[in-house]
This record gives C-alpha cells, structure tokens and sequence, in this order.
C-alpha cells in the first residue's frame, strides 16, 4: 500500500507539472498558432497523464482526458485548426483535469464533477467538430471511442497464447552499453540468481562490416528463455540499469501471440535486418507455425491505418498480467528517471530541506559560540582553526540557502493565464511581458507572493488599463501593456508590477483619503506619501465597481502579506502614463549576514547588505536644513537616529566614542547612532512572538555566540522613523 | 590490465597466444592487430588458454574474427579454451555457432 501511495504521489506530483506545462503551452499557442512544437507538448502533456492515470485505475480521469487527447491528436494532424475558442475549451479542460486529479483521493470521483466533464466535453466536441475538416463522424468517433477500446482489447484477448511456460526477455542492447560501464553478460549472470536460464539466441546481426565496426560499441541482442518463480517487476529490475537506453521486453509465461508479434514488429521497426524470427524459435520461445502466424498477426495489423490508442494497450496490459501496480510503479520509476537524467535534478521533499536550513542556522549560532570562547581564550592555534571552521560553515551556510532558490520565472508565467482570462473578462486587449524571469529567490517566499502579486495584476488590468477608447483618444496603443519584472537590489529582490494605463490621480485619493478621515484635513502630504495610501484599508478609489474587485484580497491584505515576509510596498505613478507599483522582499528567511552593533549593554544586528558606511559621530557635521536635524555626510544631506534614545538604553556605553553606520533601503539614506561597532556577523533569524508583532524598527531576534540576544533592526522602517523624528525636532 | 600477445607466424598459418584479460579496456587497441594478423594469414590459430577473463566486448572481437574469417575464405580457430572462455560461451549458448572443438578443462 504504501508503495502504492507512493506511486500516486508521484502521479500527482508529474501530472500538476504536466498540466502546468500543458497550460503554457496553450497560452503560447494562442499567438503562434501554427508553432507544432507546442502543439506536441500539450498533446505530450494529456497523453501522458492519460497513460498515468490508467495505471491506476483511474478511469474517469482517463475517459476525460482520452477525449480531449483525440481533439489534440486532430489538432496536431491539422484536421482542426487552432482558434481562440478552441484553446478557451481546451484550458477549461485542463483546468477540470486538475480538478479531478485532485479529487482522486475519495473512493469514487465526485458526481458533480462528472457531470461537469459531460458538459465540457459537449462543448469541445461542439468547437472542435467546427470548421477545419472534422466531420460529424470524427466528432462521432471520438465520442464512442471508449466503447471502441473495449471491443479491441476483447478482441486482442481471443489472440491466442503461446504454448510457452518459460518467460521470454528480449534484450537489445544499446551501443553505448560498454561505454556505460556496464558488461551485458552480467545481466545474465544476475538473472541466473533469479531462476533457470533455459536458453539463450544470441545476435551479432547489428555488428557492421570489420572496418566499421567499432569494439568499444556493443552490437549484442539476446533472446533469453528463463524459468523462474519471479514476478515481471523483479525480473524487470535486473535490467533497471539499461532500461533507458537499450530494449527490453519481458513477456510472461504463456503470453499473447499478439505480444510476440509486437515485439517483432517493434524490433523490425528499428532495423529490419535484425533477425529477430529466428531468435525467437532459436531460444524456443515460438514454434515455427506459432511464428509464421505471428508474422500474419503483424502483417494484418500494419495494415491497419489506425495507430494502437494507448488505451487499448493499458487495458491490455491489465488484461495479461494481474500485477498492474507493480508494473505501475516500474513504468513510473523509469518515466522518473528518464526525466531526472534530462532535467539533471532531484525532487526533495521541501520539509527535508527546511530542517537542513534549520539545522545549519544551530550550526552557524554554535560556531559563533566556538569563535568567542577561542577569542576568549586567545590561543592562536585554537583561533586559526576557529577561523576556518567559520568560514566553511558560513559557505555551507550560503549553499544550504542556495538550494531553496528558485527562480522566479515559473511563477511570473502563470500570470500569462491570469492576464489572459481577466482581460477577456473586461474586453481590454493587453499582453504581458515579463523580464527578470531568470532571478532567484528563496521558495517559502515565492509561494507567499503568489497571492499579492495575482492582486497586483489584476488591479493593473482592472483599474491601470484605461478601455481601448480612452487609450486610442490619449495617443496610446490600443493594447494595453502590463510588465512582471524582478531583479536583484542590494540584499533584497525587487518584483515590480507596471502597467502603462492612465496612472493614479493622487489628487483624488487624498481627497477620498480625507473624506474617509484616514488622513487629518489639514495634514501636508508628499506625492509618495500620497500614492501610499492606495495600500491602506478602507480607501478605494474605483468608482464603478467591477465584478473583479472585492473578489480576493485588498490593496491592505497584499501590505500586510508582504510586511509578514519582512518586505516593502514602494507606489510610483504618472497620471496618464502609468504605475509601477515595488515589491521589495527580502531574498531569505532564515539567515542573512548581519553588521553587529552595541548600544549600551544591548546588542543589535544591521543586515549587512544595507550598510553603506561607518563614520564617527563627532566627525559629522550637523545641518539644520528643511527645518530639521540633519547629519552632512559629504555634501549629503542625511536624516539620523539615536538608536540609545529611540530603544531607552540606559546600559553604560562601553566606548567612548559614538560611532554613525550608515544604512540604506531603497534610495533613501539614514544615519543611525550606535556605540560600538562590533562588525560582520552570520545572523539566523528567530522570529518573534506575536506580542512584538507591532514594535517598529524591529524585525526579528537572533541569538550571539554569547548566549545573548540581540534584536534584528528593521532598517526601511528605521530610515521612515528618521525622516519624521528629524521633522519633529526641528 | 590489457590482454598480451605471442605471435608465431609458420608460413601462412599464425598462431597467436592470447593471455590475461579480453575486455573492453583492450578491445580498441586489439581489434587492428587481430585483423591484420588475419588479412596476413589464411589460417589463424588462437590459443586462449591464458584468458583470466573475458567480457561481451572481447567475445564480440572474437565473433568479428569469426565472420570475417567466414567471408574471406579462412580459418579462425580458437583452441584451449580456458575456464573464463567456457563460461561465456555456455552462457551465450555461442559454443556451436563458433564450432570450435571444446576440450573440458579438468
């Protein structure tokens, strides 16, 4: 059972990446029609998932997605041309498909859902059997097609069988199967652990002429009669190493004439010199009239200009041999490996790598602790080694985060179905083009984004886009543009949603900000200020309101979602040219190297990343400008806070002299007074508690090599403080 | 370790002594040198008494020999088979395609 599960798990793990596959296929189709290559990829993507879930049984799933499959299979040999209509139908299709991939975990699949694959393969069957040549009958065929399956299989089932009670294996050994390192007479000498080998035909039929041939290339075929109590799968896991490449084929006791006759035809296929008949009776695997009826089977079928559906071949597969779940689980595990070898990459389980990020964040603590005591003990030996223990740990620190990266293109595409169906929904015209799809950043922080970054985008289409009239009289392309770019901005990852739609009018959100009382009558506002009341509760400034908005999450909900990842919301627009709207994250949640200060006896962390500089306090010349306190940093004019007044530290100062780090969020500057430096330091950060949830300037703890704990300063939320409290003063 | 060669040439009749391993790690370098000595004989005798070990890829040369041998009108005969060679011919089921006379080594 539980490799059963397994299995499934395995099913659905592929078949979501399939449909996700299948859905930008799909969506690219839509503007290169005639692109065959992406025809075959969605073809691919339901075949496939046909295939899979007929191994488990799973018949309303491969009723559906056959159907669908046959419309794709018209649409590749150009019976069918792509259409818009067409490729709504066929992402409703695939949408249901998800749907009942993820029902399969009930006994029986939802009737609801059934009857919605009745409807929706009506209204395929009404689009596709449209223009482009399907006639009523294909339309016809295809709706009676699984019956038809049915009749086939009973039809292959009255192929006789052969009167042979020894498993037959067929072995047609890839060239490269030396190379591999591997030798094929140790096949055999496994296989002979198994059971009996009764006989062997051995074929040299594929070596070339003595000057071609090449003795580092392997030119074997083997028919191998054997006895054994073994089950298919086991037998079949002695040849797992060669499985890819090379062709193996194990057939059961007593199997089909009909099995024979497609090996033989499989192996004919692929070189017809090979003499594969005589092999066959050579290892007393057919009788020669066996074979010469083999051959009429073979023939009889060819020329049969239907190609086998693969449905036939899975219900005969069921038919021949009961341990479907076992061959199941073979056919999955070579698919797994096939796509392993070609993506070059491992599926881990995320939990196993969140404990290892864990388990390297007590790593990096325990090294700081080590670090102090040596420095305490100041041994020089003791240090150096201390030394270079800290320095592979903070790599093993870097890779163990690396491995969470992802990058961030996966997501952006499937914003191409967002814009797709909300812009359709409003009858705007607009294309999305996405940048930056290549930067990486930390998994757990891309699956929260997915949720504020889907607002994002439909507010610029429902509310940036201005209708095609509005656009035409203001000189713009009718089509209106969204843009999803990310990059990479000093420790941080910036993701920007733009549009270049009719923009904010920060006239009218103030005074709808007024009017709702969010901001005092009389309170004088900059333009971001302004802008940034757009993500405050309660103001809205749509004034129809559409069937869009109110579905999902606020402008207030997108804030908060991306302040509980430590991230930042920056709002520019230009009234009719358009908006671009900042989300600034951080790139991980777990580790980040941080810049240690003190502050009297206290202890606090700069992530690293944004410090720009150190200077001493009493070098800094003070400037009243713009009726503040400001420091001069080179002709810079900066902001600064006390970091001993703003956290009431009463601790003595252990310095003497104050020391200024300058820190930067953005394009914004501040200066914060510290006492010490202490320098760079690898910070794992401790969230805190609920009840700390509203202190600003304060993003996390973390815990020092001493034991102690220091707080993690929340630098944009510090740099704000800076500006209003210079205000205040002055 | 790589297969050795003693070479005896009697008018057109070679007689060549192959002992230590016949697999792949030797297989490119003696494919040349066994084809010349048979385009330069009409009958070659080949003792593999000394075979420690032999692989898919050495009884594929030998095949090769075999059937080119078959094509050119000679003789390759292969001669004190040894215990390794015996066993994967038995487990090829090659013994009586190569025809060779099969002396049981006790």
């Amino acid at each position: 059972m539980d490799l059963m599960e397994q299995a499934q798990e395995t099913f659905v793990t592929e078949s979501l990446d399939l449909l996700i596959a299948m859905e930008e296929g799909l969506n690219q189709l839509e503007s290169e029609p005639d692109n065959e290559e992406l025809i075959n990829s969605v073809f691919r993507a339901a075949h496939t998932i046909k295939g899979s879930a007929g191994l488990f049984g799973l018949d309303d799933i491969v009723a559906f997605t056959h159907k669908v499959e046959n419309v794709l299979d018209r649409v590749r040999d150009g019976d069918i041309a792509i259409t818009p209509p067409l490729i709504a139908i066929l992402l409703e299709c695939r949408d249901h498909t998800e749907a009942l991939i993820e029902d399969m975990g009930g006994e029986a699949t939802d009737p609801a859902l059934l009857e919605q694959s009745g409807q929706l393969l009506e209204r395929l069957q009404g689009v596709a059997g449209g223009p482009g040549g399907a006639s009523p009958a294909a339309g016809a065929e295809a709706a009676a097609s699984s019956p038809s399956t049915w009749e086939a299989s009973v039809d292959r089932q009255e192929s006789p069988p052969v009167e042979n009670d020894n498993w037959h294996i067929s072995l047609k050994f890839h060239p490269d199967v030396f190379r591999n390192g591997m030798d094929p007479l140790s096949f055999l000498r496994y296989l002979a652990t198994l059971g009996e080998i009764v006989r062997v035909a051995t074929s040299l039929d594929a070596m070339p002429e003595a000057e071609a041939m090449d003795p580092e290339s392997c030119y074997l075929g083997m028919e191998v009669a054997f006895k054994s109590d073994a089950d298919k799968q086991t037998i079949m896991e002695v040849f797992d190493f060669i499985a890819e490449d090379s062709e193996v084929a194990v057939l059961p006791p007593y199997s089909k004439l009909s099995e024979y006759a497609e090996l033989i035809e499989k192996l004919k296929a692929q070189d017809d010199s090979y003499r594969i008949g005589d092999l066959l009776l050579q290892c007393g695997a057919l009788t020669q009239p066996e074979l010469d009826k083999a051959l009429s089977y073979q023939q009889a079928h060819r020329s049969d200009p239907e190609p086998q559906p693969l449905g036939e071949v899975l219900v005969e597969q069921r038919a021949v041999h009961p341990e479907t779940v076992k061959a199941a689980l073979g056919k999955q595990k070579q698919i797994k490996e096939v796509k392993l070898k070609e993506s070059k990459s491992i599926r881990v389980d995320a939990g196993r790598l969140d404990q290892l990020i864990n388990l390297v964040g007590e790593l990096v603590i325990a090294g700081a602790g080590t670090n102090l005591k040596a420095q305490q003990l100041g041994d020089a030996d003791l240090q150096e080694s201390v030394s270079l223990i800290s320095r592979l740990v903070e790599e093993i620190r870097d890779r163990s985060l690396r491995l969470r990266m992802v990058q961030v293109g996966d997501t952006f595409n499937r914003f191409n179905r967002v814009v797709r169906d909300v812009s359709r929904e409003l009858g705007k015209s607009i294309r999305l083009v996405i940048e930056g799809s290549e930067t990486e950043l930390d998994k757990s922080v891309v699956e929260k984004i997915g949720d504020p970054l889907t607002h994002l985008v439909r507010n610029a289409i429902d509310h940036g886009i201005e209708s095609a009239e509005a656009r035409r009289a203001a000189g713009k392309p009718e089509q209106g543009m969204v843009k999803l770019d990310a990059y990479h901005d000093s420790g941080s990852i910036v993701i920007e949603v733009s549009d270049d739609g009719g923009g904010i009018d920060a006239d009218k959100v103030l005074a709808k900000a007024r009017a709702n009382g969010l901001v005092p009558a009389d309170a004088q506002l900059s333009r971001p200020e302004i802008l940034r009341l757009i993500l405050k509760a309660g103001l809205s400034t749509k004034e129809a309101v559409s069937n869009l908005s109110g579905r999902g999450v606020g402008m207030d909900v997108v804030t908060k979602n991306v302040e509980a990842l430590r991230g930042d919301i920056e709002v520019e627009s230009e009234l009719g040219r358009g908006t671009s709207i900042k989300v600034r994250l951080p790139l991980t949640l777990s580790i980040i190297d941080g810049f240690l200060v003190g502050v009297g006896s206290a202890g606090y962390v700069i992530p690293l990343d944004s410090v720009v500089e150190c200077i001493e306090h009493q070098d800094v010349d003070k400037v009243r400008a713009h009726g503040g306190r400001y420091i001069n940093l080179r002709d810079e004019v900066l902001p600064y806070l006390n970091l001993r007044e703003l956290f009431g530290e009463r601790g003595a100062s252990t310095v003497g002299r104050e020391n200024i780090v300058v820190v930067r969020s953005g394009n914004q500057k501040a200066g914060l007074v510290v006492d010490e430096l202490m320098g760079e330091y690898q910070t794992v950060i401790k969230p805190l508690s609920r009840i700390f949830s509203r202190l600003s300037g304060i993003s996390g703890s973390t815990i020092l090599g001493s034991g102690e704990v220091a707080m993690i300063l929340d630098v944009s939320a510090l740099i704000k403080e800076a500006e209003q409290k210079t205000l205040q003063l002055g | 370790m790589d297969a050795n060669l003693q070479v005896h040439q009697e008018g057109s009749h070679c007689h060549i002594n192959i002992s230590g391993e016949l697999t792949i790690y030797g297989a490119a370098e003696l494919k040349p040198v066994l084809l010349e000595h048979l385009a330069g004989a009409s009958r070659l005798e080949i003792n593999l008494a000394g075979v420690e070990e032999m692989d898919a890829a050495g009884f594929q040369l030998l095949y090769l020999l075999k059937r080119e041998a078959k094509s050119g009108n000679k003789v390759v005969s292969l001669v004190a088979h040894s215990p390794a060679m015996l066993e994967v011919l038995a487990l090829l089921n090659m013994e009586a395609d190569f025809g060779d006379p099969l002396v049981l080594a006790s």
